[in-house]
């Protein structure tokens, strides 16, 4: 079906056809001379409203439109991993060997590679009854992704016909399904399907996993689940980027795809140039080899950067339905929410907070939701995590993106401008911060980390709010003045923010941390401050204490205990003990 | 074809409307010839069937509604550029004026651009020595970077970006040009650079776009876009090293909003449109290197903040789409500092991956990191000190406070004539740090402290 309408008024991106129409709402229509992609985004009694996705410039009334018959979809089967797209699935390698160094309006290219052949394994045969999700054939689309080739969710039928294993390109037709009112479907390696529906499972599963991601902050204090969702919000300048990258580098997730929405064009090449260097701990191979990264720049088309964040969810789920556990990272979903908020002002709608849409919260939620952990169609289990940047207009987490934002995850990690200043990173502030996983989780910590590792979480994070509260007074009146119980406090606290918090993106060996480390070093820390605190109790003045040099050492065993040998922990804990025992045994002078 | 039309149907500030008009395209200049003959242009903004609104460069004032011919050119608003642009002074709008006419041009392009495929960019790692230590040292400047000064009215941004010019050793180059735009600043502001770039001797280097605070205001929109494709020329076909400098952007977003509020479109912040980051960005992204091109184009935006206030949405939008800023703060100008760079909120994003060894030297991130962490406490302890008073801080605050002193007077503050290398530069902040003790230090390696701390231990 393609009726042909024409065009009939041009607002920027917004574009209006006038009469009755036949078009649906989201339908992907070609509009003007060059077929540039719109959707259909409202339809009143004589006209219809379509957002395109490209720039509009040189478009006169008049031009066609023409419908397509379905919405916007992606293009999913073997190929995508390793690939860069824009916000609606142009292969950005691609557009360049056609266009140059620009990119030029109007190209459009097969979302996957179609000359490539993959070794495809067939794995039905003729009679075999198909449902919705099954996969019928695989191939190994990296060294390290098995690519399951599933059947279209809504399908389901008897397999009538199959060709043998061998190797094929991904619009081969290589098996033909009959479905239960006869009609035979032919199955090539790809299937498509609308970005802004959710793909079906069979039920949501309660989240019991960590997504472990050699972060300290992250991983002991506040956790995310997998199947969990996430926010870092934080205002320019304080990491947001780093700290999001470090997570999509080091997160043990299966797949990763890394949405840059509405971001500077240098990070994108960064991303690409260093996942490709990164070797993946996983795997030994580079990282880029499941990671699928989606580039609408700030310069990109603003109706495309709307359709970035649902392309790559979209992907997501494809990975995820295939028994994957994969992450979704998106930088920032402030300028999707700006995109939003420029289409809505263009159709005149009355705005809610700051211009921005009534259905903003409605939305967000609708994306938030796509996360989980999840019984498939086929009855494994597969996640997608969602973990989103948010990049509040002056700092001011109270504006409606944050707000809203906040209320649909369960994870918060607040950047803190003031760290940042100080070259604290990752500037993560650990009392604005939350993760409500954190009880879901405390049974699989126990299990394979540590028995005490949620305890020494927790005497940590006491340490810490103690801090706060005594740095307010510290402010006032010194640190000079306090009883030594609480300097020891505040000495504790400056071992953990140096020594556990603040950790370096560019050192190789603390990028990532595994949990085992992590937790050996809370326990030295908690061990410290224990003893300590028993001798400052036998009148051992703290001063005396901090003369054996332990606090320092302490703080610097992120790079003097290898990630590989948690056991010399043991060590520096006996250290610890040998070296304070001989301050009990001859007790300081009495402080007057 | 061109088609012209009589008449207009309304008027309404700086836009038109004209009916019955066939084939006219989304975002095409036009030529509106007056009744007493002078010509004005303006570009199409929004077709509604045969209506099509016209946004006039050169304002309204004098258009009749009913003389007034219109015509159509078929084409967006290009800019005729060739080789020998470098020298020349155009107004805001790309037309010459200074008094040599427009050369033959060899092209033509649309002043919009086009977008930069990421997967061609080149991420820039070539460090630009600017011989200014707070910059070098902190907040390094890359090749095909947009760093952008924030300042506010009265500070000197102006002799700053002056400096940078001058000091910035790519300057000697040959292949090296300056595309300069100015958009609604004072008169003797743009002055002021003119007489610096010929004192300098680089002025037939300089590529100068002026919308000055008199001029119209919707010319200011356009400015920046023909510097740009200026820039992007030079750079990308002509294979130059381009620095761009972009003064004020505030006038320019302050433009926007004027222009944006007589179409009566819904207002964000501050009543600034709400497209305004997708704007700034089409012009802060059009920076930077691309695959198999020698050339780069390097910016540096001025804006002033409104009363100093860095979450304004011009300044906060700006820092989250360009790679880092210079920050400049009046405390330190009210002090005589120069350049009175803030050093906490200045960064360069671009920084961690164009020093340290093969790039400047192997100890220059640990140095600025451990600068900034130091400074950040020196703060801490001149808050306390403010209550209880210097003589009652402890020792190591007392030293702190030596430090901070020492570090605005020494490394920040320099002359404007004076050029310090990197390597001046990062022994200077050794020899700064070496008035703490060592375990103070706590972000650099003992090896370096082995090398280059002079102090007592």
């Amino acid at each position: 079906m393609s009726t042909e309408y024409t065009v009939f008024s041009i607002n920027g991106p917004v574009v209006t056809v006038r009469g009755k129409t036949d078009l649906k709402m989201l339908e992907l229509v070609r509009v003007g001379r060059r077929q540039l992609s719109g959707e259909v985004i409202g339809i009143g009694a004589d006209s219809a409203t379509i957002q395109v996705y490209e720039d509009t410039s040189g478009m006169k009334p008049g031009e066609p439109v023409v419908s397509t018959g379905g919405p916007m979809s992606a293009v999913l089967g073997p190929g995508i991993m390793k690939n860069i797209y824009d916000g609606i699935q142009n292969p950005l390698l691609a557009v360049a060997e056609q266009a140059g160094n620009f990119i030029t309006r109007g190209i459009k290219s097969f979302p996957l590679d179609e000359n490539a052949l993959w070794d495809v394994e067939i794995l039905v045969k003729p009679g075999d009854r198909l449902k919705g999700g099954d996969c019928y054939a695989r191939c190994p689309e990296t060294p390290v992704v098995m690519h399951k080739i599933l059947l279209h969710p809504l399908l389901a039928g008897e397999v009538a016909d199959c060709k043998p294993s061998g190797r094929y390109r991904v619009n081969d037709t290589i098996a033909t399904l009959k479905d239960s009112a006869g009609r035979l479907h032919e199955l090539t390696l790809c299937h498509t399907w609308p970005i802004k529906k959710a793909r079906p499972v069979n039920r949501r599963l309660p989240l019991t996993r960590p997504l472990i991601t050699g972060q300290r902050i992250v991983d002991t204090l506040y956790p995310v689940a997998k199947g969990g969702a996430a926010v870092v919000p934080g205002g320019f300048g304080t990491g947001k980027t780093v700290t999001q990258h470090q997570l999509a580098k080091w997160c043990d997730a299966d797949i990763i795809i890394y949405v840059g929405c509405g971001e500077r064009g240098n990070e994108m090449t960064q991303a690409l140039r260093e996942f490709a260097e990164i070797t993946d701990p996983r795997t030994g191979s580079p990282l880029t080899n499941r990671t699928v990264l989606i580039a609408n720049t700030s310069n990109m088309p603003v109706a495309a950067r709307e359709a970035s964040i649902y392309t790559g969810i979209t992907i997501a789920e494809y990975y995820r339905d295939m028994g994957y556990h994969t992450a979704l990272f998106a930088d920032s979903t402030s300028r999707w929410a700006e995109a939003l908020r420029e289409i809505s002002g263009r159709l005149e709608e009355m705005p809610a907070e700051e211009g921005f849409p009534a259905y903003l919260p409605s939305r967000l939620s609708e994306f938030y939701e796509r996360a989980g952990l999840f019984e498939l169609l086929t009855g494994e289990t597969g996640s997608v995590t969602a973990i989103g940047a948010v990049s509040p207009q002056g700092s001011d987490f109270s504006e409606p993106v944050t707000q809203n934002t906040k209320r649909f995850t369960r994870c918060f990690w607040a950047l803190d401008k003031n760290l940042a200043y100080a070259r604290h990173f990752p500037a993560i502030n650990w009392t604005d911060s939350y993760s409500e996983y954190l009880s879901d989780l405390s049974a699989w910590y126990d299990e394979n980390v540590g028995a005490d590792f949620v305890t020494m979480r927790n005497r940590m994070y006491a340490i810490l709010l103690d801090e706060k509260e005594l740095m307010d007074i510290v402010k006032l009146i010194g640190a000079d003045v306090l009883p030594d119980e609480q300097r020891l406090i505040i000495e504790t606290a400056r071992v953990i923010r140096i020594g556990f918090l603040q950790q370096d993106a560019t050192n190789p060996m603390d990028t990532s941390v595994p949990l085992i480390k992590q937790l050996g070093m809370m326990r030295c820390m908690i061990t410290l401050y224990d003893t300590c605190a028993d001798l400052i109790k036998n009148k051992v003045p703290l001063s005396k204490i901090t003369a054996t040099g332990l606090f320092d050492k302490t703080a610097s065993l992120k790079q003097k205990i290898p990630n590989d040998k948690p056991e010399m922990f043991d060590d520096f804990l006996s250290e610890i003990r040998n070296t304070l025992r001989p301050l009990a045994q001859t007790p300081g002078e009495v402080p007057k | 074809m061109i088609f012209e039309y009589i008449g207009l149907e309304r008027i309404n500030g700086s836009l038109v409307v004209i009916d019955n008009v066939e084939n006219a395209g989304f975002d095409e200049l036009v030529e509106i010839r007056l009744d007493d003959g002078s010509v004005r242009h303006g570009r199409i903004i929004r077709i509604d069937g045969k209506l099509a609104t016209i946004q006039v460069f050169e304002g309204t004032s004098g258009i009749s509604g009913v003389n007034t011919r219109t015509r159509l050119t078929g084409k967006p608003l290009e800019l005729c550029l060739s080789p020998d642009i470098t020298g020349r002074v155009f107004d805001g709008l790309g037309r010459p004026i200074d008094g040599k006419g427009f050369s033959a041009a060899s092209c033509s392009r649309d002043i919009n651009g086009s977008a930069i495929n990421p997967v061609r960019r080149v991420y820039p790692r070539n460090f630009i020595e600017t011989g200014i230590s707070s910059i070098d040292g902190l907040a390094t400047l890359i090749r095909g970077q947009k760093l952008p000064i924030f300042s506010g009215s009265g500070m000197k941004h102006n002799e700053l970006a002056v400096q940078i010019v001058r000091q910035a050793s790519i300057a000697e180059s040959e292949d090296f040009a300056i595309v300069f735009a100015a958009m609604g600043v004072k008169n003797d502001v743009a002055d002021y650079f003119r007489r610096s770039f010929e004192e300098a001797g680089v002025m037939n280097k300089v590529v100068m776009f002026l919308n000055l605070s008199n001029d119209p205001i919707i010319e200011r929109i356009i400015t920046p876009r023909c510097a740009l494709t200026a820039a992007e020329y030079l750079a990308f076909e002509l294979q130059m090293n381009i620095l761009v400098i972009l003064t004020d952007i505030t006038s320019y977003a302050e433009a926007l909003r004027e222009f944006s509020s007589s179409k009566g479109e819904i207002p964000g912040r501050k009543g600034f449109p709400g497209y305004l980051y997708s704007d700034l960005a089409s012009i802060y992204e059009r920076a930077g290197i691309i695959e198999g091109c020698k050339g780069s184009v390097t910016q540096i935006p001025i804006l002033t903040m409104p009363n100093d206030d860095i979450t304004h949405p011009i300044a906060d939008l700006t820092g989250y789409i360009t790679e880092g800023q210079i920050v400049l703060d009046r405390a330190l100008d009210s002090t005589g500092v120069y350049p009175p760079v803030s050093i906490l909120p200045s960064l360069s994003r671009l920084m961690k991956d164009g020093v340290g060894e093969g790039y400047t030297r192997d100890d220059h991130s640990a140095v600025a990191n451990q600068l900034f962490s130091c400074y950040a406490r020196v703060l801490e302890a001149r808050s306390l000190a403010s209550v209880i008073g210097e003589d009652e801080l402890s020792p190591d605050d007392k030293l702190l406070m030596e430090f901070g002193r020492a570090f605005e007077q020494q490394f920040i503050n320099q002359g404007a004539e004076e050029r310090r290398t990197v390597t001046e530069t990062l022994d200077l902040g050794w020899r700064l740090l070496s008035v703490l003790p060592c375990r103070m230090l706590e972000r650099v390696s003992d090896a370096m402290l082995d090398e280059h701390y002079t102090g007592k231990g």
